[in-house]
């Protein structure tokens, strides 16, 4: 970025991207889906680490929240049903160099991608995971996600979901090899762009819940939330997510929260009587498994012919 | 001069009064068999290896039993090896068993049981049962030795434990390297490359255990001069250019490192795990990597992945992960991404037989998909193109922009071949993806009209900007609101395969291209085909062959091909009715699986002959198909 270097002179980028340079397609969200919002966040965040488009990929599954790719102006994936995680490692195990961000849906990522999952946290690939979490199916039309609590009416369940809810935070935070959680919502932009650049910056599988709300399918869902502080507990702590003065004050509930204590982590993230808001748990000293790809890269033609000659030459006859 | 002899000329010989003194023959069936963990297969191997290196043509295959570790003694449990040796190029497993070597009498009965062996079959036998503490056994034992005489085989009851504890305290480790000096002694093989062999095989090994091993080889060998009253002789061929023996998984495996792919995304499952093992252990050392999945979904969707990202990769997988990995495979068509795809069948449906040998998923492989979803499909015949064709595979991936089927099966996967050692050509390893800046005019999907190709953009390009999408999409990759984009888009797709289809040429005709009869086969019973049709060829029968390669696109000139002979038929080891004259009828039977695709692409009356016996077709039962056919008796 622009800056005056030490010795005072003034350093120029090449290239400088503006928020433009992010733009693709022009979303077809409803009118106040959460999704906006977090399209919006991610594209200052692009912005403001100068992501280079061309390094950048945005991969997802299916689902209006997998729409997302198309309206970044980076490269994109928008590929199957529950399955953008296997894509996403694919692409990053052998391609360091690349900025991958995730994003997927409660239905995508918790009920047909739950295998997938709970891999992906294990493999604790540097991925960026956004989890758009509005509690119901928006693009199949209202059906009831593994996220919808109990008594959610849905077309499925016009008498109310009767399953228990997945808690998506615990049990991320359950799965072996855990790296890094935190939970933020879309009506409190200034929260998801922190959020999101601690865990973009985070090397290692960094997922965020973002609570998203779906006014077309599932209106009721965040509507206290939203509208009451009261509702959320405010995580802080000077290894946590870093939030203004300002917006602090307007949460009358704060959590001081160590994230490097993963048995606190899975208690807040289990509370139900207020809904946490921060970073839950982070540990950087897992190792990644795209760092293992990226040992034995590049190898020349030559190289590779020496490597073929000599498995020829163990079966040589 | 070499002289082919009926088992009864050989009987005749090896008991005649200059006994000692070798028959020669132009080739011979052996095999071991015994309860799985005895060492018979490493046996078998060690022994085809030293065959082929001794430029004899050698195929072996391995005899697997269902579970992992079936009960000592039963007829289930027949684990081991067979192994064909021959003056000439070796190209399948054979019919019936020459020369059998067992570690117990029971584990013959499941090998009976699949006509294995004949009357004349010399059984080499552990009598050690004879004398066993417990009188059941004993009574299993002297039964079937007696069983076994009556169905004409001839049976020699051998001290193998008794004699190799003459030189290690626990014969049980051991003996199978005895068994490889006693075949050395009866087929008269170099004994320096048969302790190089050893010395191979052990190589991880201590000198003390390469030692004893080689003595144990050496008093096998011994024992068979003294106490076997036979010996043959198999000349050596002629061709002594440079040669590499490997079965056809170990061929994928390194035909992955000569493609130059850098990822290889697998979840296991029988029999293409082993491909996965070969390239475990090696691929690291060639720039590439093996990725374990959770599952076959993950592992083509990681692939793909992969790919996308300008790194070539291939999974390979069976029946059941095949599967698994349609609906990805229907986004790598659509998306347009190349990926290499090994599908070593398996037989039957679900997960069916997991060990034995089947060619069914050609039409699964054709069609599989929901939509329309063209991709190439292409078949190896022998371990040999297993190796070349996964470096064409990864070719044609990339040049065409689509996933590519390659078919292998259980009996290319476990057959064990010698073949002329490749020349590496630079040409085979994928080229380092280009990075510089993408012409911004160009559309991701810019498809040529006539051949339907267009170029491709990768992450890490600038100006190439582009979201990849399994939705019906405009060549900008822009989602398809208006439905008719779809038209254009599947006709571009299309037209990439009959693209490719000019540049191929019609399959060589084995044989006059005229005649009465012409066997259409794929896959790995080409061997067994061309053996057959060759053996009727020279008693005069106006049969010929063709082998396809490629099953998507079908290779060209067939239906003119056709229109030159009386009849048409394919031999396949898969699924199909056969004509009773009651329930199933010429209206609706349900044609095995090339039959089917060769009558809706040629207009032509293709009949059939298939099984799925789970085991690979024999040469015999195809010479008495065409016999039968042709009215020769
Ligand atoms: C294999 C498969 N099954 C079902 C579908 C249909 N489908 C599309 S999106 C979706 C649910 C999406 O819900 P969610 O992940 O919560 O995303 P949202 O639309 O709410 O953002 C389903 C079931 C599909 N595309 N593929
Ligand atoms: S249906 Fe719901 S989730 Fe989908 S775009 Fe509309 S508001 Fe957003």
């Amino acid at each position: 970025m622009f800056g005056l270097s030490e010795d005072c002179i003034l350093e120029v980028p090449e290239e400088y991207y503006t928020l433009k340079d992010y733009e693709g397609n022009v979303p077809r969200w409803c009118p106040g889906c959460g999704d906006n919002t977090v399209l919006t966040v991610i594209q200052r965040l692009c912005r403001d680490r100068q992501l280079p488009p061309e390094k950048t990929v945005f991969v997802s599954g299916i689902g209006c929240s997998s729409r997302f790719p198309h309206y970044m102006k980076t490269y994109g994936f928008h590929g199957l049903h529950g399955r953008a995680f296997p894509v996403a490692e694919g692409i990053k195990f052998r391609r360091p160099d690349l900025h991958v961000f995730v994003a997927t849906g409660d239905g995508d990522c918790c009920s047909i991608g739950a295998g997938h999952w709970v891999h992906a946290v294990r493999y604790n690939m540097d991925l960026t995971v956004m989890l758009l979490d509005n509690e119901i199916y928006g693009l199949t039309k209202k059906q009831t996600s593994p996220t919808s609590r109990i008594g959610t009416k849905s077309n499925t369940h016009p008498k109310g979901s009767i399953l228990p809810a997945i808690n998506p935070l615990t049990t991320t935070l359950g799965i072996s090899n855990v790296s890094f959680v935190a939970q933020t919502a879309d009506w409190n932009p200034p929260h998801m762009y922190a959020t999101l650049m601690a865990a973009h910056e985070h090397k290692g599988f960094s997922f965020v819940r973002i609570l998203q709300r779906c006014p077309h399918f599932n209106a009721d869902a965040f509507e206290t939330l939203a509208h009451d502080a009261d509702a959320s507990l405010l995580l802080r702590h000077q290894k946590g997510i870093q939030m203004d003065a300002a917006l602090e004050k307007r949460y009358p509930n704060i959590l001081e929260h160590d994230p490097s204590d993963l048995n606190k982590a899975r208690e807040v993230a289990g509370r139900e009587d207020k809904i946490p808001l921060g970073l839950l748990y982070q540990n950087t000293s897992n190792a990644c498994y795209n760092d293992y790809g990226a040992h034995n890269m590049g190898f020349t033609i030559e190289q590779k012919k020496e490597a073929l000659n000599r498995q020829l030459d163990r079966y040589a006859v | 001069m070499k002289v082919v002899m009926s088992i009864k000329n050989i009987l005749s010989k090896v008991t005649s009064s200059d006994s000692g003194k070798a028959v020669t023959l132009d080739e011979h069936i052996i095999e071991i068999v015994s309860d799985s963990g005895e060492g018979a297969q490493k046996a078998g191997q060690s022994f085809g290896a030293l065959c082929a290196k001794m430029n004899n043509g050698t195929w072996t295959v391995e005899i697997i039993p269902a579970e992992v570790k079936p009960p000592a003694r039963s007829k289930a449990g027949a684990s081991g090896i067979r192994i064909r040796i021959g003056s000439k190029a070796v190209t399948n497993m054979g019919d019936e068993a020459n020369v059998v070597i067992a570690f117990n009498e029971q584990v013959l009965y499941g090998r009976i049981d699949q006509k294995a062996y004949k009357a004349g079959t010399i059984l080499l036998l552990e009598n050690k049962w004879a004398t066993h503490i417990d009188p059941e056994i004993v009574s299993q034992y002297t039964q079937a030795v007696e069983e076994f005489r009556t169905m004409g085989m001839i049976v020699h009851e051998i001290p193998m434990e008794e004699e190799c504890q003459k030189i290690v305290e626990n014969p049980a480790l051991g003996k199978n390297m005895w068994v490889l000096g006693l075949l050395c002694g009866i087929y008269d093989r170099d004994m320096s490359i048969a302790e190089a062999q050893i010395k191979h095989t052990f190589s991880k090994k201590s000198a003390n255990v390469i030692e004893k091993n080689i003595n144990l080889l050496n008093a096998g060998r011994q024992y068979a001069v003294t106490h076997l009253d036979f010996q043959y002789n198999i000349p050596p061929g002629s061709d002594t250019s440079p040669k590499v023996v490997m079965n056809g998984n170990e061929a994928i495996g390194m035909g992955t490192i000569a493609a130059g792919i850098e990822v290889c995304s697998m979840y296991p499952i029988t029999p293409a795990t082993s491909a996965s093992h070969y390239l475990a252990e090696f691929f690291e050392s060639a720039g590439g990597l093996v990725h374990q999945a959770e599952d076959e979904i993950a592992a083509i969707g990681f692939a793909i992945g992969a790919s996308y990202a300008g790194k070539t990769a291939i999974t390979i997988t069976s029946g059941p992960g095949m599967a698994l990995k349609t609906e990805f495979l229907g986004l790598a068509v659509m998306a347009e991404v190349p990926l290499v795809i090994v599908d070593v069948q398996r037989g039957g449906p679900s997960t069916g037989l997991p060990t034995k040998v089947e060619q069914s998923d050609l039409l699964y492989a054709l069609y599989g998909q929901p939509g329309d979803a063209p991709k190439i499909v292409m078949a190896a015949s022998t371990i040999e193109e297993c190796f070349h064709f996964v470096i064409v595979a990864r070719q044609l991936a990339e040049a065409f922009r689509m996933p590519v089927i390659l078919l292998t099966d259980a009996n290319l996967a476990t057959g064990v071949q010698p073949f002329p050692r490749p020349e590496f050509n630079p040409d085979w390893v994928a080229p380092p993806v280009d990075q510089s800046p993408w012409n911004p005019e160009v559309r991701p999907y810019q498809w040529d009209p006539g051949t339907g190709l267009s170029p491709r953009p990768i992450p890490g390009q600038k100006n190439g900007m582009y979201t990849l999408t399994g939705l019906a999409h405009d060549s900008n990759s822009k989602v398809a609101y208006d439905a008719a984009i779809n038209q254009v888009s599947s006709d571009n797709r299309s037209r990439k395969i009959a693209t490719f289809r000019s540049s191929l040429k019609p399959p060589v005709v084995m044989g006059n291209d005229e005649g009465d009869l012409l066997i259409v086969g794929w896959g790995s019973t080409r061997g067994a085909i061309e053996e057959a049709v060759g053996k009727v060829q020279k008693m005069g029968g106006r049969v010929s062959s063709i082998h396809l390669r490629f099953l998507s696109p079908i290779e060209p000139g067939l239906p003119e091909l056709f229109k030159r002979f009386k009849k048409i038929m394919t031999v396949e080891n898969n699924y199909g009715d056969k004509l009773d004259g009651s329930i199933i009828t010429s209206e609706n039977r349900r044609y095995s699986q090339l039959a089917w695709y060769l009558r809706a692409q040629t207009l032509t009356d293709v009949d059939f002959y298939s099984n799925v016996h789970g085991q690979p077709i024999r040469p015999g039962s195809i010479v008495n198909l065409i016999k039968q056919e042709l009215g020769i008796s």
